[in-house]
């Protein structure tokens, strides 16, 4: 793997193996050195155009528990703000000798942009590129998910059979897209519950169900996950529904549904959440919810990508 | 043109005569920890383990785990990505005990080195030993082994194949001139 962009385009195999790489990382956190040499002597830098403080500080650590270097370059306060293109912006860290980069961008296929251009020869990183995709969020729950289903004996495991439901604003959600494309390369089975008007127009034609009603699709699929889309403050008031009580009300992980879910269903929500919006306090701290997991769960995938892009004989790679 | 050096019973009686060396070195098998790097150390040192077992009622259950040593190589960067394997360390860790790596073939020494940097980072064990089942000299580092199966002077040119049962369906050593990459 060169450059991780996608969970379209990742092969059943490949993404078995990143999670599989995921599992023998998690292990070294729970050592008491929580450190590799692997990646000494290299360069990481995290290119954020848009803030995110956990995604970065996840990669960031995910980087130095490998022992890359790392620099971290937010638009606010740098040169992009001064009017930088993005391509002046790869060739100056190209010139400063960048490994990897791992980039987040407003602008859907940002990623893409960087990768394919020439500029610069480092392996890319999506760390989430407009509406387009979220590829180690959508690693991170599908790990969580395979941990949790199959326990230890989780590696080499895929997720045939796994019935996932993904409520909430689908039509902004890189990371709706992401993991539908990669629950489908595992075998699970994928269904959107969203208010009409945040189901993009195009959805129809993805492999998964749409449903508008959370009680009857709950009652009716009894889903093994239950995934939690954050609502964004500016689509609050962008009439995308009424009130943030009626969204709560309808398309909310509220206490009585909560205590409708099978006793073996896991709860999941990327984070970070508006509790008493999208999910209710005793939803996101109750045993079924994988918050936290998620969180630990996204340092590992995030060293097993960076492993893969950037340990091996870059010219030996395709 | 393959030539068999070791056959099904040479192999189990160097693993025999291991498991009684490592007993008699480490006066019984108190505080013994055996680490197996993947994929096909990790056999041998079950099969250690298991004739530790047999001689020693006392030896404890939990004796031997795997020692993965991927992450820790220095020829990282001139093979296209490698996929590691298991690390699993014994319940009762490694801190104060006594070590014994177990590998198929000991060739340039720096598996080892990756492996000593390796339990580095899992613990501080009281003294580390080595034992392979074919030495076959050349070696890049300063590194010896402390229980061998069986000495095998051979060239560079030359490949050493260690087919072991549970994996490879059959069970030999042999020595054939290499076509492409070395052992």
């Amino acid at each position: 793997m060169r450059h991780l962009l996608s969970t379209r385009d990742l092969l059943r195999h490949d993404a078995i193996g990143l999670l599989d790489i995921a599992e023998d990382m998690s292990e070294v956190q729970n050592r008491e050195v929580k450190k590799l040499p692997t990646l000494r002597g290299k360069t990481v830098v995290n290119l954020f155009f848009e803030d995110s403080t956990r995604t970065r500080t996840s990669f960031e650590v995910a980087a130095k528990r490998l022992s890359a270097d790392v620099i971290n370059f937010s638009a606010k306060g740098s040169s992009v703000s001064k009017g930088e293109s993005l391509k002046d912006t790869a060739q100056t860290l190209a010139a400063m000798g960048a490994d990897g980069v791992v980039i987040r961008h407003s602008a859907s296929g940002a990623p893409q942009v960087l990768a394919q251009s020439g500029w610069i020869d480092a392996g890319v990183v999506n760390a989430g590129d407009g509406t387009h995709e979220h590829p180690t969020q959508a690693l991170l729950d599908a790990f969580t998910m395979r941990r949790r289903i199959h326990g230890d004996s989780a590696r080499g495991r895929d997720l045939d059979g796994v019935s996932v439901m993904i409520v909430g604003d689908v039509l902004h959600s890189r990371v709706a897209r992401s993991n539908l494309w990669l629950l489908e390369t595992l075998g699970a089975h994928v269904t959107f519950v969203a208010p009409a008007t945040l189901v993009p127009v195009g959805a129809s034609t993805w492999p998964a169900d749409i449903r508008y009603d959370l009680d009857a699709a709950l009652a009716e699929v009894r889903p093994d996950v239950v995934m939690m889309l954050r609502i964004q403050q500016e689509r609050m008031n962008a009439a995308f529904f009424p009130t943030t009580r009626e969204y709560a009300r309808q398309w909310g992980l509220d206490d009585e549904r909560l205590l409708a879910l099978r006793p073996d269903s896991i709860v999941m929500h990327p984070g970070p959440m508006n509790r008493g919006l999208e999910i209710s306090s005793r939803a996101a701290d109750s045993a079924q919810s994988t918050v936290i997991e998620q969180v630990a769960n996204g340092v590992s995938i995030r060293m097993a990508v960076l492993y893969s892009l950037l340990s091996g004989d870059r010219e030996a790679r395709s | 043109m393959a030539r068999i050096v070791l056959q099904n019973s040479d192999i189990t009686r160097a693993l025999t005569r291991i498991s009684h060396e490592i007993l008699e070195s480490n006066r019984g098998a108190d505080d013994l920890v055996i680490l197996g790097i993947p994929t096909r150390g990790v056999i041998l040192a079950e099969r250690i383990g298991a004739q530790i077992r047999q001689i020693e009622a006392s030896a404890p259950v939990d004796l031997v785990g795997s020692l993965d040593v991927t992450m820790y190589r220095d020829d990282l960067a001139h093979h296209p990505t490698r996929a590691p394997q298991r690390t699993r360390v014994p319940a009762g860790g490694i801190d104060g005990k006594t070590v014994v790596l177990v590998d198929d073939v000991l060739y340039s020494g720096r598996t080892i080195r990756a492996a000593l940097d390796a339990i580095g980072d899992l613990g501080r064990p009281r003294a580390v030993r080595l034992a392979v089942l074919v030495d076959r000299g050349h070696r890049e580092l300063p590194i010896r082994a402390d229980f061998v199966g069986k000495n095998l002077p051979s060239s560079t040119d030359e490949r050493i194949n260690v087919r072991l049962s549970e994996i490879d369906g059959s069970e030999e050593v042999s020595i054939d001139l290499a076509t492409g990459a070395g052992a």
